[in-house]
């Protein structure tokens, strides 16, 4: 079981890398902590405290923490959606911290829920016949940073890149071709 | 579906709340009722079903938003999408 000290220090650690700050309100902080906390233990991976999981990684993968929309939304609104991680300018006070929209796509919701969904169909019955692929498929590829070269196997390319920070723009796929013969 | 109710002197408004037991804008939503005296019902959905979760969904998109949390239905018709204190404000007269 992981202590929340634990996860403290992970979510410090990782502001100071990237240059951001933790909520400075302790007990807003310590609601987050513990969300994570808990949810760890439940799941196996810290996913976002304010985000439905559902268990399965592969689908989850975008909102473990620090999720893939943090970047984007601490730069346009100053804070990430849960308020964990957040600008200099929001803790100085000079940017009043407020509910932000949510940039997940709704088609990565609806896919936890088609699989919520399928797994509901099928306990009521088990007995009819799939014809139908699941929607709820994951397809992953690699993708390379044109700026540093940095590789990624996953959906999408992130928001922005994690070692030389360029824009997504900059992330291109590597076409994987696999010769067998001679 | 394990909905729990919060007793206020305030009940003008029938108030709903879908939250998750792990986020914090949801708690923040919960104090505010409270300290506000709002007599309110809430349901963390986290902890609900996998078939009550799929209801939850249901019903807050037939009501025109997006499983985001926390949602507040007023009398079963307005929606609130966030801890937006200005809009349940206005949407409770307080
Ligand atoms: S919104 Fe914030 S707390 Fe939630 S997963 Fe993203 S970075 Fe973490």
């Amino acid at each position: 079981m992981i202590s929340l000290e634990k996860v403290r220090q992970r979510a410090e650690s990782d502001a100071k890398t990237y240059g951001y700050y933790l909520n400075s309100d302790p007990e807003f902080l310590n609601d987050l902590l513990e969300g994570l906390r808990k949810n760890e233990e439940r799941y196996g991976y810290p996913s976002c405290p304010c985000r439905v999981a559902t268990g399965n990684l592969e689908l989850d993968r975008d909102i473990i923490c620090p999720c893939d929309y943090r970047d984007p939304d601490v730069a346009e609104f100053g804070t990430c959606y849960c308020a964990l991680y957040v600008r200099k300018d929001v803790v100085e006070g000079k940017t009043s911290l407020m509910p932000i929209p949510e940039r997940r796509p709704l088609e990565k919701q609806a896919r936890a829920y088609a699989v919520t969904a399928e797994k509901i169909a099928e306990k009521t019955a088990a007995t009819t016949t799939k014809t139908e692929q699941p929607r709820s498929e994951v397809r992953k590829k690699l993708w390379y940073c044109r700026q540093c070269g940095y590789v990624v196997y996953r959906e999408d390319p992130p928001y922005v890149c994690p070692i030389c920070k360029a824009k997504r723009e900059m992330f291109a796929e590597i076409a994987v071709r696999v010769d067998l013969a001679g | 579906m394990n909905v729990v109710k919060v007793a206020g002197k305030n009940n003008k408004h029938k108030v709903l709340v879908y939250a998750l037991s792990t986020c914090a804008w949801c708690k923040m939503t919960k104090k505010f009722l409270k300290d506000n005296d709002v007599e309110y019902e809430y349901v963390d959905v986290d902890l609900c079903s996998q078939e009550d979760h799929e209801k939850i969904r249901k019903d807050i998109e037939k009501k025109g938003g997006h499983a985001s949390f926390p949602t507040l239905i007023i009398d079963d018709k307005k929606l609130i999408t966030g801890f937006r204190k200005d809009l349940i404000k206005e949407a409770l007269e307080l």
